[in-house]
């Protein structure tokens, strides 16, 4: 009846997994039932979880990136404590609960912190910057979402019911066959992978059409603002790897259950495969995450710098360099594996020459700030911290990328450091930067600046404190993944890069804490005019937070910078430039359950193949498409916002705009 | 075929719009975006295939002492295949002529024989993948064989899911006549349908073709 699934599921004899859970379950069951007792709940279902507004769905991305930043975090800090305790001893965490960790600590943070983060930004900024009204499939995206959320939700289910793979965050075979992980583990990694994966791609489909397809009238690919530019090179990354990634975990997943022979060492099978496959995804997979952070930096070091971004041609070229030689690199992540010299040579080749258009995109950021009026509100420090940061795991990167040095420093901790690098560096201070500057566009009101800084110190004192010891233990001979150790001269940088972690705490707990209080005092901090940071491109022209069409009139794009120029025009003689349009009343899409119900029954089926059992696989895979059934049957797609509505909202727009003008004169 | 023409020719007609072209004249209407963004679903579907060719043509020769694509594959079967999977893209493309001139019966009696050849070729592939199994020459047997039974077999799925969505589709043009989103949502499905003949293509050239080649042709 249930499968595999028996009480020996639960892990009783692990208080650590257990109590956590417990902990989170209740925390869960307290924040639903305020918001039942409160009656939120009409409010939640009516304005998020139905909603299939693209700056909803961002929103929800970026905070389920938070919430699982935190997650991923604890991780972290659970295996910074065991190597600071595990000197000539065993630590607290045993083998199979520590392999656990670590291989959760990188899914969850890849996965389900960087993806849904850069998605998110993407999802809330695109749709505005184009000067357009919503994505192009607006229900499709909240598929997307929710299908993302529900992978999120297996994984960390399998902290209390099962386990979770030991595999690492790619799961190698032979080790992840049947035969060596006979458990559960792999196949929630799997599973969970396979979901969020379909969501991420239908993301992906549809920013690229949204790109490609609707801008507003005027704007030419070479006027799209550079954050639309590398969205879209992100996302058709997206579309062209993500499916490798289907397929090999495809492949494993037929091994594990019906007995086929892909990976395993016997009956012809060949493990190699699944490394060449798993990197032809794996390897673009990390300028999926860092192209947009090239983007939010773009446009930050722009709008701080009071200066149009220096090189705009050349930063395209650039990123779409960046774009194709992506998928010439792969086989640098196993240089140890016995390709041969002249192979590894031309991959080692490849992958110093993508150094070259990251190097232009450096400079080109470097040259907008020479000679600009820089503010250095948070997200200009972000921006600045990543060069900084960025420049250093790069050139580490080169390092690694010359096979004879490769052969050396292969998965040991200077390989850890150096991802953590440009990852930490690029893509999650790219995602704070971009929080911290949209936050006011998506909310009306600022964070509170403050926190924003005191939590960039921690973060970027606490990165060089956590890490650089580990560039220090690579060359020393510290392989990644050790569950305990007898090397004395380890031991001290074991211990500095655990108080590094401590630091980014710090940092983490300022974040939340920024929150809150920001929250807390929105009044004080209500930024009226919807421009808060002096900006150029045209989300800025709309009110803040945006209203559900975006622009009451969709804006005429006629150069680079349509926003600036305006806001230059109308600073010049004092007042609004444009007269008052002639308001339509406009049709949205309306709202739909399809995206949460289809995630429902995607969760439902996960978890019932993860423990075979196979009629509520077979029962959730008929409600999927029930579910769908139902939503292609509806007869009534949009809503209409009557044009007094959109008269009163614009009104108020450009009565704010008005008095912005008047008080700066 | 006309959904995929039309696409062009929309394309075409909004290049010679007065705004120079490149999508400046403001957002595409919602046909095109439709069609747009189902190509890209499709490339993407492609390279999930060519992730299954490519494991197919790494694991060729690994039979681990059990049977090859020679002693195997029985061109006669897939020939028959073949000329069902192709007359059924020539009874879907006489269907979005029906469509296109609103004609209720032929469009339904086409999206019917669609089917049926679909339903056809699916009964003899699964003939075919039945008495593989009964030879000992299942999925299980070698990772040659594990790798032919998962590219072929994720044809057939995809063939399986194009035949409910066919169903779905009549019963749609049946309820709610030939509204425009519907007829958006035909002409994605006749984009799918075409996309699976093309894979097959491949699976015939590349699987049964020069699987039973003379062993001293073969690379």
């Amino acid at each position: 009846m249930l499968g595999k699934l028996t009480w020996q599921a639960i892990p009783f004899d692990q208080p650590i997994p257990l109590l956590s859970g417990a902990l989170v379950g209740l925390i869960l069951a307290g924040v639903l039932i305020w918001i039942v007792m409160k009656g939120h709940l009409p409010y939640l279902w009516r304005e998020w979880i139905t909603s299939v507004d693209h700056k909803r769905i961002g929103v929800m991305y970026c905070l389920l990136a938070l919430v699982m930043l935190i997650r991923g975090f604890i991780d972290a800090l659970m295996m910074r404590s065991q190597q600071a305790l595990a000197f000539h001893s065993g630590g607290y965490l045993p083998p199979e609960h520590y392999d656990q960790i670590f291989s959760a600590h990188g899914t969850i943070m890849i996965f389900f912190v960087a993806m849904p983060f850069v998605i998110g930004l993407m999802n809330f900024a695109v749709p505005l910057q184009l000067g357009v009204r919503d994505v192009a499939f607006p229900t499709l995206n909240s598929v997307a979402f929710w299908l993302t959320a529900a992978g999120a939700l297996l994984v960390n289910v399998s902290l209390v019911i099962g386990e979770f793979a030991r595999t690492g965050w790619l799961p190698f075979p032979p080790l992840s066959e049947l035969t060596y992980s006979p458990g559960v583990g792999v196949d929630y990694y799997a599973w969970s992978l396979e979901i969020s994966g379909v969501g991420t791609l239908l993301g992906g489909i549809n920013i690229v059409t949204t790109i490609l397809k609707m801008r507003a009238p005027g704007m030419s690919y070479m006027r799209m603002p550079i954050f639309c530019w590398t969205s879209l090179a992100s996302s058709l990354l997206i579309i062209a790897a993500f499916p490798i990634l289907t397929a090999s975990l495809a492949m494993l997943l037929l091994d594990r259950y019906v007995g086929f022979h892909f990976f395993t060492n016997e009956a012809g099978g060949n493990a190699m495969m699944f490394m060449n496959l798993i990197w032809a995804w794996g390897h673009p997979e990390v300028y999926i995450l860092i192209l947009p952070a090239f983007g939010v930096f773009s446009e930050v070091v722009a709008t701080f710098s009071h200066k149009s971004l220096f090189g705009r041609r050349s930063m395209v070229v650039a990123t779409l360099a960046i774009c194709i030689l992506s998928f010439t690199v792969w086989l640098h992540h196993f240089f140890t594996m016995g390709a041969g010299g002249d192979v590894n040579g031309v991959f080692g080749i490849a992958s110093m020459i993508i150094a070259v258009p990251t190097g232009v995109k450096i400079f080109n950021w470097l040259f907008t700030m020479y000679g600009g009026r820089i503010r250095f509100g948070s997200p200009m420090l972000w921006s600045i911290g990543f060069m900084v940061t960025f420049v250093i795991g790069g050139m580490t990167g080169v390092l690694l990328a010359s096979p004879a040095a490769d052969f050396q420093l292969h998965n040991s901790l200077f390989l850890v450091a150096h991802f953590h690098n440009v990852i930490i560096g690029g893509v999650l201070f790219g995602s704070f930067a971009g929080y911290a500057y949209w936050f006011p566009k998506a909310f009306g009101f600022r964070l509170d600046e403050r926190l924003g800084k005191a939590a960039f110190w921690c973060w970027f004192v606490g990165f060089y404190v956590a890490f650089v010891p580990l560039y220090v233990l690579g060359l020393e001979g510290m392989t990644r993944r050790m569950q305990h150790y007898d090397r004395p001269e380890w031991y001290p940088w074991v211990l500095i890069a655990g108080v590094g972690a401590l630091i980014i705490l710090c940092g983490i707990a300022l974040q939340v804490a920024q929150l809150w209080y920001s929250i807390r005092h929105r009044a004080r901090l209500r930024e009226p005019t919807g421009d808060p940071w002096d900006a150029r491109t045209l989300e800025w022209s709309t009110a803040s937070p945006p209203p559900a069409y975006n622009f009451a009139v969709l804006p005429t794009v006629t150069s680079e910078e349509p926003y600036w120029d305006l806001k230059h025009r109308a600073r010049e003689l004092g007042r609004l430039v444009t007269e008052e349009p002639h308001y339509e009343p406009l049709e949205m899409p309306r709202n739909s359950a399809t995206g949460f119900v289809t995630a429902f029954f995607a969760v439902v089926a996960g978890f019932s193949l993860i423990w075979h059992i196979w009629w509520l696989v077979i029962l959730s895979l008929v409600g999927a498409y029930a579910t769908f059934v139902v939503f292609a049957w509806r007869d009534i797609h949009e809503i209409v916002i009557p044009v007094e509505e959109v008269e009163r909202l614009d009104r108020a727009n450009r009565a704010a705009r008005a008095r912005a003008l008047e008080a700066a004169r | 075929m006309s959904g995929a023409l039309e696409v062009a020719g929309e394309a075409l007609h909004s290049h010679a719009s007065p705004v120079s072209g490149h999508g400046m004249g403001g957002p595409a209407p919602k046909r095109i975006i439709v069609g747009y963004g189902f190509w890209i679903f499709l490339l993407s579907d492609v390279v999930m295939f060519a992730s299954f060719f490519a494991a197919y043509a790494v694991l060729f020769k690994n039979t681990a002492g059990g049977p090859s694509a020679r002693d195997l594959f029985d061109l006669h079967n897939t020939a028959v295949q073949t000329g069902c999977l192709l007359l059924s893209t020539f009874t879907c493309g006489m269907a979005g002529l029906a469509v296109a001139e609103r004609n209720m019966r032929w469009t339904q009696l086409m999206l019917l024989l669609t089917g049926l050849l679909g339903a056809a070729f699916l009964s003899l592939e699964l003939h075919e993948f039945t008495g593989l199994v009964a030879r000992g020459a299942g999925p299980t047997r070698s990772a040659f064989l594990s790798s032919f039974f998962t590219l072929v077999g994720c044809h057939g799925v995809h063939v399986t899911a194009g035949l409910l969505w066919l169903g779905t589709m009549m019963a749609q043009f049946q309820a709610k006549g030939f509204r425009e989103d519907i007829r958006h949502r035909f002409l994605c499905f006749t984009l799918f349908w075409h996309a699976l003949d093309i894979i097959w293509v491949g699976i015939f050239s590349l699987v049964y073709l020069v699987g039973t080649l003379p062993a001293e042709m073969l690379p």
